[in-house]
């Protein structure tokens, strides 16, 4: 997995690496005599480091970023946030960087990895989801803890895990997961396969998943709510273009978006 | 090095001296990761990361469980083997190509074809599901994804051992009045001992590193489904040090197998 977003971020580099000579070569095509190296127009690669659950709106977004600034180009890597946090403390170059928790971002705070404050922009909460239909008839968060029902919940090492350990001490319910997945997407995929009985999944990604799961919310959830910030690298290439697609992010198009998909406002 | 030099009455070629370049290459390729590991050990606190309940968790469960596989990989890959090396059928070599899918395919592939058979909702999971057995986040679980993974392992080299001890014995046992069974017994396995042993050796090592397969099948839970590789994969998110410290303790593992393999494959029979 791990090779895998090597090679991810090798082609983004790659992209980048080819976006900048093209677009280079472009401009000075046009405009022969006045090369300003100044100049506020926004063209070429941003290149985004963004937590996993943020993957179908940010893509959205980013179409809507290339569309509204012709000539730009933006990269996605897509991944757990604490690897993209050790992927930048190990210098993949990047322009912007959002994670899915506080935590991750004060570790690149703390790297020297930023150049100004990051903007929370975003707010997720977890959901019980469900097979289809809910066979097991769970109502509440005290439900999952009945014996005979598999429950399947995030590692405490992971943000989602977290989360839901900070909802077990609110409500002092302990559960007996039959599993604890280093990934939000692995708790899923045990829900829409059937596996088990019941998950705790973010509200986006029960909504994500669509009617393949039934999300059961419950109000202990506004104990563990995971805020997202977004950032500007101070190694970005292209800081300018890297800027407007944070305002686009935390701007009223970007909100619509992540509403839409179940994030709340910050 | 290119001159052909007399030795005994035979000729010895030579490698080409170029060979010897992409040759280093490689080497570096493979042993510059693990230097890397290696300077990267926090050795202050190596032991209370190694020795962590957490940990020994990890490893009693990969050890238990490969064994486990590595056993079930014995007693169903060397059927296989002599069935595919020694017998013949129409479509047997589709189905050679069929059982040896799992080497090429990528684990998590194999993870999934797994849940849709073994899981509650999956081919066998209903009759499983009668007959009382829960596979589903189990430590048998874990066993099936890496049998599944690894199998091919055995039943590949087994098969070349197989074919390239030839039948010659087998005939000649076989004209002399033993039955097929005497055969197989005395003749044809004490004959592939050597490569059942480093089919078995292989199949050992991959269950150990088995991950995709474990990942989506089994499920994560400590003592029960979290082998050493998904512990090394969840400690990374928090404590980076304790990855690298459970990472050499697998090269550790994995490299006292190869070596005792290589060994006994030097001093051993034939």
């Amino acid at each position: 997995m791990r090779s895998i977003v090597g090679i991810a971020t090798a082609l983004s580099v790659t992209a980048l690496v080819v976006g900048c000579s093209s677009s280079q070569t472009d401009s000075a095509s046009t405009t022969s005599a006045e090369a300003s190296p100044t100049s506020t127009a926004i063209t070429g690669d941003v290149t985004v480091f963004a937590a996993a659950s943020l993957k179908s709106t940010f893509t959205e977004l980013g179409t809507r970023f290339e569309k509204d600034n012709p000539g730009t180009s933006v990269t996605f890597n897509f991944a757990g946030s604490s690897d993209l946090v050790a992927q930048l403390t190990q210098g993949a170059p990047a322009d912007v960087f959002t994670s899915a928790d506080t935590n991750n971002m004060t570790k690149a705070v703390d790297a020297g990895l930023l150049t100004s404050d990051p903007v929370n922009f975003a707010l997720n909460t977890l959901t019980i989801v469900t097979p289809p239909g809910n066979p097991k008839g769970i109502a509440s968060f005290a439900d999952l803890a009945s014996p005979g029902t598999q429950v399947v919940v995030c590692a405490p090492q992971v943000p989602c895990g977290s989360a839901t350990e900070k909802v077990e001490q609110a409500t002092g319910v302990a559960l007996t997961p039959v599993s604890e997945e280093s990934a939000v997407t692995d708790v899923l995929g045990k829900i829409t396969s059937g596996q088990a009985d019941a998950g705790l999944v973010y509200v986006t990604d029960a909504n994500g998943a669509g009617d393949k799961v039934t999300a059961i919310p419950f109000p202990e959830s506004s104990g563990a709510v995971n805020t997202y910030p977004i950032a500007v690298l101070k190694e970005s290439t292209n800081p300018a273009a890297a800027q407007k697609f944070v305002d686009l992010v935390t701007g009223p198009q970007g909100q619509e978006v992540l509403a839409a998909a179940g994030f709340a406002a910050p | 090095m290119t001159a052909p030099r007399r030795n005994g009455g035979l000729i010895q070629v030579g490698l080409p001296s170029w060979v010897y370049l992409p040759a280093t290459v490689g080497a570096l390729f493979v042993i510059v990761p693990l230097v890397a590991i290696l300077l990267k050990i926090d050795w202050a606190h190596f032991i209370p990361l190694i020795t962590s309940e957490s940990s020994v968790a990890a490893l009693l469960l990969s050890l238990r469980t490969a064994s486990a596989s590595t056993a079930v990989c014995v007693l169903l890959g060397v059927p296989m083997a002599l069935v595919l090396a020694r017998g013949r059928f129409p479509g047997q070599s589709a189905l050679r190509a069929l059982v040896l899918l799992p080497l090429v395919l990528p684990p998590v592939v194999g993870g999934i074809a797994l849940l849709y058979t073994f899981g509650r909702q999956g081919l066998l999971g209903h009759q499983l599901d009668l007959l009382g057995i829960r596979i589903a986040f189990s430590t048998t679980a874990v066993v099936l994804a890496q049998s599944f993974v690894s199998l091919p392992f055995l039943v590949v080299s087994l098969e070349g051992a197989l074919r390239s001890a030839g039948s010659g014995y087998e005939h000649i046992a076989a004209t002399l009045g033993a039955r097929p069974t005497t055969v197989l017994r005395t003749v044809t396995v004490p004959l592939v001992l050597p490569g059942l042993m480093s089919g078995a050796v292989l199949a050992f090592a991959r269950s150990l590193g088995e991950f995709g397969a474990t990942l989506t099948f089994a499920g994560s839970l400590q003592g029960v489904t979290r082998t050493l590789p998904l512990e090394i994969y969840l400690q990374r998110e928090t404590d980076a040090d304790a990855a690298v410290a459970l990472s050499l303790l697998l090269i550790v593992v994995a490299a006292v197998i190869v070596i005792a393999s290589a060994s006994r494959r030097l001093t051993g029979p034939l």
